[in-house]
């Protein structure tokens, strides 16, 4: 045991929960709020997959007759037929567990969720609250049998030996400090390995966690050299388990949109009076906001109706905004084709996304000196109208190929840091989508051409530059990719273009190269 | 025209008679510092060249880079540089436009623009149009640039009014390239019919194609008499040569003539 661990032993605790029935506890507790009848044979919770449905989850009965997860359910039924099936719903599952992760905060300051079936809380200096870390098992184990779910905890001093014990330790577990000797026990599968290291290790020999540190780091080190994932890294994941390295959490934090709403006496039919309420509710939501000193980039506008039909229409801003005129702007233009039926009674208004956005002062002489509209604004228009891909801004992408030496991304974001351009050849102004294909007559078949055909028109090529040389990136294209010669060309009337020649003849990549025509020059 | 003439009041042919001599004087490269550059121009080009929307950019730089700044206009040291300004450009394409003349190359830019582009493709000339006032009516760009393909219904005389009304309300010029279009009615302040012209033969490689030179022809502008030259960027400047020296003389005088005769006749 290294100090380096021990210390880190002492300063964290963190308690991992698992729930080993989680998918089959939630459905119970869901069949009973919706007062189903519960399971009282064998149960399995089956998805539909291209092959026919598959088990997900099976209860005590199911297991003790044979299903597993990960079964056909036909193979199951062979089994075992009287087994009753309900379908599982993986996403519901998931925002349970995000409510349970939140609702875990009462014993640590954060938790995080531990997909798909458990939770880590950091209890680090929190336990003599409950009365010491036995006391706050007890706790836990209370708190969740309350609720019908079945758990096995354990506190550790990192979260991968907290994974462990509760996944393959004794019941309640806490571990203190000489981590190594009371880990040394648990199957290698504690240390959170894919499916495919397990393999790999049990074909080795390799069954415990103690084996690993017996049979020489550097025999393994050499073996997963290329691993840098560490579900694919034993050494990785034991030195996570051991405190050596960091492993980084994804904390649960809980997240109140900003939201306004106005429930209507009377529904409304009418866009004028639709457009009225949408007034309100921004004004609103820039007050609340303001308050908060948050700027808005998405909005979320619900419309209920009468008759129960609902409504959104979702809003991006370039930039975080409050401005009420600027946001009813925006809808308008959205809620030209909303169907109005018997009327809306309710809408409300959620900030689904929002960003700090400082309080300034309005400059009223900027305004009344210059009055047009400011550059979000004026992107977020054209955005509504045109969708989001219709206004983008060339970047630099480090290719040799043009094409593929620039991309488009979103107007206001900032530009990725790229290496100096050296500019060596002039590049054209314009670039066609599609290089167009040009009939070409030259002297010889590897120079310049000396006239060429395209769009119908003929060129004579009174001056040239060239060629300039452009192999495929052999790294990403395959090998039959021809290389390109480059040539900047006049013609006899002043038109510049940039063209090329895709191969060269006899090069074995196929029959006589062709010419195309990519760039127009300025 | 006599009855025309007749009929205004002598006082009003004096004031007419001043401000035409003024402004009637030939176009030229950095009108913008006299603040007397137009706000709203076409060029016309065809779309199997790149002239039009190089001639556009280089038009647009002269008026951008001579444009007047900082508080102290006449003060040489309160005026700020043209680099200081990264107001981003707007560059708005219709579909067809793309198609058939291609997008902007980044590395192939004028380097004051490079990295301020925004480019708007618009699925149709309407969706174009909207942009392109947006873009106008925006205080935070400097220049808005857009290609139009052929003569579509929405570009109509009323569409390229509200254009340019917008454009000299706001003070955000706007060149608008016109591929394979027919010179149909327009407000522009500034109509230009652009081609390639042969380049220079550069210096180190006369072989190679030159930095490149275009044909211009203004042939209806606000204030300015219509006239060819060969257009140029030459250090970091926009240069114009007249094509035919006496052509173009010829066509000045006797478009000047007609003021000299009327203010000769008025003094009479």
């Amino acid at each position: 045991m290294s100090a380096l661990a021990g210390d880190l032993g002492s300063s964290r605790r963190i308690l991992s929960i698992w729930l080993p029935a989680f998918a089959i506890d939630r459905w119970r507790i869901v069949t009973r709020e919706a007062g189903g009848e519960l399971d009282s044979g064998p149960l399995v919770l089956i998805a539909d997959t291209a092959h026919g449905p598959r088990i997900e989850a099976a209860n005590r009965l199911a297991m003790d007759a044979g299903a597993r997860r990960g079964m056909m359910l036909a193979d199951a039924r062979t089994l075992c037929p009287e087994i009753s099936t309900a379908p599982s719903d993986p996403t519901g599952d998931l925002a349970f567990l995000e409510q349970l992760a939140v609702r875990a905060q009462r014993w640590g300051p954060w938790s995080a969720m531990d997909e798909p079936d458990g939770l880590l809380v950091d209890v680090t200096a929190v336990a003599h609250l409950f009365g010491g870390e036995e006391a706050l098992l007890e706790d836990v184990c209370a708190g969740f049998a309350r609720r019908d779910l079945a758990i096995r905890t354990a506190i550790a001093p990192t979260a991968g030996a907290a994974w462990a014990l509760a996944h393959f330790g004794w019941a309640g577990a806490i571990v203190d400090r000489e981590l190594e000797p009371m880990l040394a026990d648990l199957p290698v599968a504690a240390l959170r390995l894919g499916s495919d290291v397990l393999t790999v290790l049990r074909r080795l020999g390799l069954k415990r966690i103690g084996d690993i540190t017996t049979i020489g780091r550097d025999a393994l080190q050499r073996r997963f050299r290329k691993r840098k994932v560490p579900e694919a890294n034993p050494l990785l994941r034991l030195d996570q388990l051991l405190g050596r390295i960091p492993e980084p959490l994804l904390p649960v934090i809980e997240h109140h949109a900003p939201l306004t709403q106005r429930r209507l006496m009377e529904p409304i039919r009418h866009r004028t009076l639709l457009d009225q309420v949408v007034n309100d509710l921004a004004d609103d939501m820039a007050q609340l906001l303001e308050s908060k000193g948050l700027g808005a980039r998405g909005l979320e506008l619900g419309l209920w109706r009468v008759d129960g039909e609902v409504a959104v229409r979702r809003l991006e801003m370039s930039a975080a905004t409050r401005d009420p005129a600027h946001i009813c702007r925006l809808f308008a233009a959205r809620l030209d084709d909303i169907e109005a039926g018997f009327g809306i009674e309710l809408l409300r208004l959620r900030a689904s996304w929002t960003e700090p956005l400082a309080l300034a002062q309005g400059d009223i002489e900027a305004q009344a000196e210059s009055p047009g509209t400011s550059l979000a604004t004026c992107i977020d228009r054209l955005t509504v109208r045109l969708g989001p891909k219709a206004v983008s801004r060339p970047v630099p992408f480090a290719s040799h190929i043009p094409e593929r030496a620039q991309r488009w991304k979103p107007p206001l974001e900032r530009e990725p840091p790229t290496q100096g351009v050296l500019e060596f050849h002039a590049r054209p102004l314009k670039m066609l989508d599609t290089p167009e294909r040009i009939a070409v007559l030259y002297a010889s078949p590897d120079g310049y051409p000396q006239r060429f055909r395209w769009r119908g028109g003929v060129h004579e090529v009174a001056r040239v530059e060239g060629p300039e040389r452009i192999a495929p990136e052999w790294w990403r294209e395959r090998g039959s990719v021809r290389l390109r010669d480059y040539y900047r060309i006049e013609d006899e009337r002043g038109r510049r273009y940039w063209i090329y020649r895709q191969g060269i003849a006899g090069d074995g990549r196929g029959g006589p190269p062709d010419w195309f025509l990519q760039g127009l020059c300025a | 025209m006599p009855s025309a003439t007749a009929s205004l009041p002598l006082a009003s042919l004096v004031d007419a008679g001043t401000i035409a001599a003024r402004n009637s004087s030939r176009w030229r490269p950095g009108l913008a510092a006299a603040g007397r550059a137009a706000l709203h121009s076409e060029v016309f080009a065809s779309p199997n060249e790149a002239a039009g929307a190089g001639a556009a950019l280089a038009l647009a730089l002269d008026d951008w880079r001579n444009l007047p700044r900082g508080e102290g206009r006449g003060d040489a040291h309160a005026v700020t540089p043209a680099e200081s300004d990264t107001r981003p450009v707007l560059w708005v394409q219709t579909r067809d436009a793309a198609r058939l003349s291609g997008r902007p190359y980044r590395a192939g830019l004028p380097k004051e623009v490079r990295d301020r582009l925004i480019h708007v493709l618009a699925d149709t000339a309407q969706d174009a149009l909207f942009a392109l006032e947006e873009g106008v009516r925006c205080r935070d760009i400097a220049w808005v640039m857009g290609e139009i393909a052929g003569n579509p219904k929405a570009l109509d005389f009323t569409a390229s009014r509200r254009l340019t009304l917008a454009s000299e309300k706001y003070g955000v010029p706007l060149f608008l390239v016109r591929l394979d279009a027919a010179r149909d009615l327009s407000s522009a302040r500034m109509r230009w019919d652009v081609s390639s012209a042969a380049s220079d033969a550069p210096r180190w490689n006369a072989q190679a194609p030159g930095a490149p030179v275009w044909q211009a022809e203004l042939f209806r502008a606000r204030g300015h008499a219509p006239g060819e030259w060969l257009l140029q960027e030459q250090g970091g400047a926009l240069k114009a040569r007249r094509k035919r020296q006496a052509d173009n003389d010829t066509g000045a005088l006797n478009w000047t003539a007609g003021l000299q005769r009327r203010r000769l006749s008025q003094q009479a």
